[in-house]
């Protein structure tokens, strides 16, 4: 190895010009060195502009026609389909059932998820215990979209076992209807999907949380700190990036969920669980308005994008 | 090994990986043809998975024996799964050689020009169409061939109805009305009727709602236009919206599904539906102790003309932008014989498409005799069939069913507003 570090050595003062055939031949061999890491990278690069950067051009592209693929000849609309679907009354339900689920179910999940954590870090309770809990809390994280979208539609059945035990507990007079009746889809799907994502929060929590010094609560217990300001002023400002990227990320997820929705209440009843992803899909596959659904995808790729850059700034920050 | 030779081997590795991905990315499917002229026709439908094992592969392995060079690869899935698919490959012009349809989608593919004019393939083949009972017409051409068909009769439990004193199923739309009134009443969480309205899924529409207008002779069309102001589809919704307000439609129908409707009726929760007479079997294999019957959907009191009994087709269709619509056709004759469609039909439980076809479960079974003379006394009706965005008009009604079920607008109101909507759509 030696002879090829002394060949990369810097040039000193003492050196001789090299011969210009030399030098033609060094300037071959470092532009090769350099193109190394973009021979490297080109299988993503081709990869990355195939599956993803020709498809979103090509659904900007679609959403300023005036419509495609049912048309063979498509016109240039400009943003008449962004002003139709903009002012659409159902893209504005779609919308706020969007921020009402993604919001709660984001907080839901990060609540839900630190307590669990903390409860599977704390020292109270006996290492079987919490591998116990640990393996029950997971649970929700196992089962595919498709298996706890009809496992729920079971539980919440009118004569399911939920108005069963809720009846026997006598907490309720009469079935409820929860994912059928208007007043309480929305509630539903978004208790489904706050059950089905909290296990993601508690294990990134668990993982910061194990992470934190013990010498900083030992610090603040010498301070006279109690176990509510230890988790105020040390618990929470360690976890605080966890909790950043974790919500924001989820925020994006959540926000474009449709499986569930769709296998559970398709957006009904009464569009009280439409969401932007349900309404996207039904002017695609049902009305057959590819333009119109490519600018719905269009707006929340916008959407995505800005939170997307949050996250990708708060990364850089972190590092 | 030098960093140069090092370097130059990497990047000549890392190019030829590049060049294949580039190649395998950018590369179609190419040409089905092998090189000594065999064909091999790709064919997607939902078929199989509702079949008995093995038995759409064993037609197409006696199609292969009677057709030498040519082989059928199946791609099967689940019904909306192979709609979805259909619909991508109509978008992209790489639909398969040989598609199963619904005929609520004809309409749309046939305008995108995906399917290819069957008319002109059967007079290119000479093929006689009489044997044919019906064919899915756009503007005079053929585009599907339904190849066999599934009525919608009404299901009742037996056991459910004796108990509330009902001795028959109805026939009329007031004994329907008492019949389920009176088991609603026994209590014990079990309602008379059960109604799916799923926006997911809006056949119930079809199968659940339109079928008391057709069953009383009404029609939804007038001229091929939507027309749901008439008097046929006002009674209809009325009737519905009369059972809901009495309260024996059994609760959960704005999300239910229509597997969701037999398991509730399986179950024993429901004492009478509409449904396809696909389901009989899982039925009886679910739960073998439930007895029912089937029976034509009642219709208005005073009606004594030919009752429109629903029904739904696994039909066929041959992609335009295949490269061999010729052995895709002779596929469809295949699929059309006498008596592969015989056989076909008896495997699924279903009428043929053939006019000379019979299927042998009529005569072993009193439940699919009973349906076939349901079958043969009436005639099948559904209007959804060749229209344009046929599921979206099913989607847009349902919406509005589920507004006037709960109260927010009357009937008059939701017909016309749902007139309005098919209107724009056409």
């Amino acid at each position: 190895m030696k002879p090829a570090l002394a060949e990369r050595a810097a040039p000193t003062g003492h050196d001789v010009a090299p011969h210009p055939e030399v030098r033609k031949s060094r300037r071959k061999s470092s532009l090769r060195y350099k193109l190394v890491p973009y021979g490297f990278l080109s299988p993503t690069g081709v990869l990355m502009l195939v599956l993803l950067v020709v498809p979103v051009v090509m659904v900007i592209g679609y959403s300023t026609m005036d419509n495609v693929i049912t048309n063979k000849n498509p016109v240039f609309v400009g943003l008449a389909n962004y002003v139709e679907i903009l002012t659409d009354p159902t893209f504005h339900v779609a919308v706020r059932n969007t921020l009402v689920f993604t919001i709660t179910s984001v907080v839901a999940h990060l609540l839900i998820g630190l307590c669990f954590a903390m409860l599977l870090n704390t020292k109270l309770l006996a290492n079987r215990i919490k591998a116990i809990f640990r393996v029950i809390y997971v649970m929700p994280w196992l089962f595919t979209v498709a298996i706890i979208a009809v496992l729920w539609r079971l539980l919440l059945n009118p004569n399911g076992v939920i108005n069963y035990l809720l009846q026997a507990a006598g907490i309720i007079d009469q079935q409820v209807q929860w994912l059928s009746s208007p007043s309480t889809a929305l509630l539903a799907v978004t208790f489904i999907n706050i059950w089905a994502g909290y296990p993601f929060f508690m294990i990134s929590l668990l993982a910061g949380l194990q992470g934190v010094p013990k010498d900083l609560y030992e610090a603040a217990t010498v301070d006279g700190a109690g176990a509510f300001k230890q988790f105020l002023n040390v618990t929470l400002p360690q976890i605080k990036p966890i909790i950043v990227s974790m919500a924001m990320l989820d925020i994006i997820w959540t926000s474009q969920q449709f499986a569930l929705i769709w296998m559970t209440t398709g957006g009904g009843p009464l569009d009280v669980t439409e969401m932007v992803s349900t309404y996207t899909y039904k002017l695609a596959f049902s009305r057959y308005e590819f333009s119109l659904a490519s600018a719905s995808a269009v707006i929340v790729l916008v959407a995505s994008m800005v939170l997307a850059f949050f996250y990708a700034r708060h990364q850089n920050a972190r590092d | 090994m030098s960093n140069d030779a090092r370097n130059k081997k990497w990047s000549a590795l890392v190019g030829a990986t590049t060049a294949v991905l580039l190649v395998a990315g950018c590369s179609g499917g190419g040409d089905d043809s092998t090189a000594d002229g065999d064909v091999t026709l790709e064919f997607t439908q939902w078929w199989e998975p509702e079949l008995p094992d093995g038995a759409l592969r064993a037609l197409m392995d006696t199609f292969e024996a009677e057709n030498p060079g040519i082989t059928v690869e199946l791609l099967s899935g689940p019904y909306a799964s192979t709609k979805e698919q259909v619909v991508a490959g109509s978008a992209t012009g790489t639909m398969s050689d040989v598609v199963g349809l619904d005929g609520a989608w004809v309409s749309d593919f046939a305008k995108q020009g995906s399917l290819a004019d069957m008319s002109a393939l059967m007079t290119d083949a000479g093929y006689d169409e009489d044997q044919l009972a019906s064919q899915i017409q756009i503007d005079g051409s053929t585009y599907m061939v339904p190849v066999i068909n599934f009525v919608y009769p009404l299901f009742t439990n037996d056991g459910l109805l004796a108990d509330a004193g009902v001795t028959a199923p109805p026939s009329t739309r007031s004994e329907f009305f008492d019949a389920a009134e009176a088991v609603t009443a026994q209590g014990d969480n079990t309602y008379g009727w059960i109604l799916p309205l799923s926006m997911e899924a809006p056949n119930g529409i079809q199968n659940d709602v339109m079928s008391w207008a057709w069953a009383s002779g009404g029609t939804m069309l007038d001229d091929g236009q939507p027309d749901l102001t008439n008097d046929d589809v006002t009674s209809a919704v009325d009737y519905v919206q009369s059972l809901w307000d009495a309260g024996v439609v059994a609760p959960g129908s704005l999300t239910m599904k229509e597997q969701d409707k037999v398991e509730e009726f399986t179950n024993g929760r429901a004492a009478m539906m509409i449904d396809s007479l696909a389901h009989i079997n899982l039925i009886r294999e679910s739960n073998p102790d439930l007895s029912f019957s089937v029976s034509s959907i009642p219709a208005e009191d005073s009606f004594t003309g030919e009752r429109g009994i629903p029904y739904a087709s696994w039909g066929i269709g041959v992609a335009e932008n295949s490269e061999h619509q010729a052995e895709a056709f002779k596929l469809v004759e295949f699929l059309m014989s006498e008596e592969t469609n015989s056989e076909l039909s008896s495997l699924a439980n279903a009428f043929p498409g053939n006019t000379s076809a019979v299927p042998d479960f009529v005569e072993g079974d009193e439940l699919f005799q009973d349906a076939f003379d349901i079958y043969t006394s009436g005639y099948p009706a559904n209007e959804f069939v060749g229209l344009p965005v046929a599921e979206q008009l099913m989607r847009l009604f349902d919406e509005q069913l589920q507004m006037t079920l709960t109260g927010e607008q009357s009937v008059p109101e939701m017909l016309q507003a749902s007139q309005d909507a098919w209107m724009a759509e056409f």
